[in-house]
């Protein structure tokens, strides 16, 4: 997802009756669903694997920026001009909420910019691929954030004050750009022949990599059972996956797109739509930082912080000489 | 000049200084100045709607806010050549967009008094977040004034580098501004005053009014229009007709 396979530190989950002290407490207090406020104990590896989640999803807020931004100047109405650039706003804001979450933890926002920089933290996979025709700005709304919405709606619930009360704003917000995904997908799929085939291309790209976006079949991850335990990853990654195939392959039939998988089919036994086989190793590639475009996304967020540095340096500089002044 | 030009070279004014703050989107130098960017190229692109509509409905051929904005030649845009200069490095992006929102706030409140009730209600509106585009970008031209010594010599490259055009913001126009009710040349003490203010502030120094730039409203326009115009209006070129 926004946060992908997420590292939680531990070897092996362990069972409540074998914590003991403050991490038994934390535990009873996370089951009765009673939430981890900043001031809180809690245990340290619960507090990396935080840090990690969100500024993971923070990064992938503001590098998911580029992208779309990308599409700006060359958006074909004033209106669809006015409304990206507000959904490129809402992300940038989405990211700012986010580092501030992850502030709570401990952590300076510098600090986690400097490790996305430096290669360390990573960001959704998702947002290396290419925004190729104005298509792609839909098939995004549409793919990418409903897949978003999908993974954080749970997370309104999950065990972090400051990180669930984030996603609460963040999912309304999400829940427009969706929508204004689909809006464009369904007038190119209306129009000519050529914006139908730009719709179709669009999906034919981005359908895989946002089945992808929810992270490997996690079942045997230690990982994910132990975020799962702290309640801060409340359903699998294939459940998750499962609800965003269901509720998009009729969407796309609805608008006469067709979804690229000649193996997809309902399944009445399940109740579910059944997928083709997925290609992890693109994915693994992705996130190793072999996408198409890992490293023009680095390049650019980097090549942004290191021209405004002496723009930060003014400000800092202007800041401290009128430190003291009343306004 | 005729109304319909008039609204027109409104509109165009906030659609290309819109255009051109939303090619910084996701590149600037700080997260939270990403985000005044986009807000303030989204409040530009929002008042160039409403203009241009207003333009499409006094002309009365049935052109509609998309016919002018992305069907229309350079030679027929009628903004000033400040807004089309080059975003350059943060000073020259915030030393354009002062000398511009400076003049801008004053001539929308001045419109405010227009006896037509359409201009009045669009520059009521587009006022109050002028006054806020002002404040962002004064701000900042002080920051960087009296920031460090190379912010502060940015600072005064890029307003040196920007002067020539601010002439143009206060052409007496042929045919009067009766029309729209806003005299350009009474707004231009208050610019001068707001940006005498400022520049002070921020320990620079006013340039000298030599030689002034001038033809944007004429259609008469800089290099830079030609690919700006190219960018923002291939897509719908590319497919008459089409919707979006």
């Amino acid at each position: 997802m926004y946060a992908q396979m997420v590292d939680t530190g531990v070897q092996r989950v362990l069972d409540a009756a074998e914590l003991e002290g403050d991490e038994r407490r934390f535990q009873d207090r996370i089951d009765a669903g009673i939430r981890v406020e900043p001031e809180d104990w809690m245990p340290e590896s619960y507090r990396r694997t935080l840090v990690r989640q969100i500024s993971q999803h923070a990064h992938s807020e503001v590098v998911g920026m580029l992208p779309e931004g990308n599409w700006i100047t060359r958006a074909p109405s004033l209106l669809r001009k006015a409304t990206l650039l507000a959904k490129v706003q809402d992300e940038g804001g989405h990211g700012l909420y986010l580092y501030a979450a992850a502030e709570t933890l401990g952590v300076s926002r510098d600090d986690l910019i400097d490790a996305l920089h430096a290669g360390k933290a990573k960001y959704s996979s998702i947002f290396n691929y290419p925004t190729l025709t104005w298509a792609d700005i839909g098939a995004i709304g549409w793919l990418v954030d409903g897949a978003a919405i999908i993974n954080q709606i749970p997370l309104c619930r999950c065990s972090y004050g400051p990180y669930g009360r984030a996603m609460v704003r963040v999912c309304k917000e999400e829940s427009f750009h969706q929508r204004q995904g689909y809006d464009i997908m369904t007038r190119l799929a209306q129009g000519s022949e050529a914006q139908r085939r730009m719709a179709q291309d669009a999906l034919n790209r981005w359908w895989w990599p946002a089945v992808m976006m929810f992270g490997p079949p996690d079942g045997e991850s230690v990982h994910s059972a132990q975020s799962a335990a702290w309640r801060i990853k409340l359903h699998s990654n294939d459940d998750l996956r499962q609800r965003f195939i269901d509720q998009t392959v009729p969407q796309a039939e609805l608008i006469g797109l067709t979804i690229p998988d000649a193996d997809l089919r309902w399944n009445e036994e399940r109740g579910h739509y059944d997928i083709g086989p997925i290609d992890w190793e693109e994915f693994y590639s992705v996130v190793r930082g072999d996408g198409p475009c890992n490293r023009e996304r680095l390049a650019a967020r980097k090549s942004a912080w290191d021209r405004g540095a002496w723009v930060r340096d003014a400000a800092a500089a202007h800041a401290a000489k009128h430190a003291g002044e009343q306004k | 000049m005729s109304l319909f030009d008039h609204v027109l070279s409104l509109g165009d004014n906030a659609l290309i200084l819109g255009q051109q703050l939303s090619a910084l989107t996701g590149h600037g130098p700080v997260l939270e100045e990403d985000i005044a960017t986009a807000n303030i190229a989204l409040d530009l692109v929002g008042e160039a709607r409403l203009w241009l509509s207003l333009a499409g409905e006094i002309e009365g051929a049935g052109r509609s806010e998309d016919d002018l904005a992305f069907l229309r030649d350079e030679i027929d845009f009628r903004n000033v050549l400040l807004v089309e200069q080059p975003n350059g490095d943060f000073a020259d992006t915030m030393a354009r967009q002062f000398l511009f929102d400076a003049w801008h706030e004053a001539l929308l409140a001045a419109l405010c008094a227009s006896a037509d009730p359409r201009i009045a209600g669009i520059a009521g509106k587009c006022r109050k977040e002028a006054l806020y585009h002002l404040s962002h970008s004064a701000g900042w031209v002080i920051r960087l004034g009296d920031g460090t010594a190379f912010s502060h010599d940015r600072m005064q490259q890029a307003v040196r580098n920007l002067w020539p055009y601010t002439g143009e913001l206060f052409e007496a126009d042929a045919g009067g501004t009766a029309l729209i009710g806003a005299n350009a040349g009474d707004i231009r003490p208050l610019w001068r005053q707001r940006v005498a203010d400022t520049l002070a502030r921020a320990a620079l120094e006013v340039p000298a009014d030599r030689w002034m730039q001038g033809g944007g409203r004429r259609g008469i326009h800089s290099e830079h229009m030609g690919r700006l115009l190219a960018e923002m209006q291939h897509i719908p070129r590319s497919h008459p007709g089409a919707r979006w």
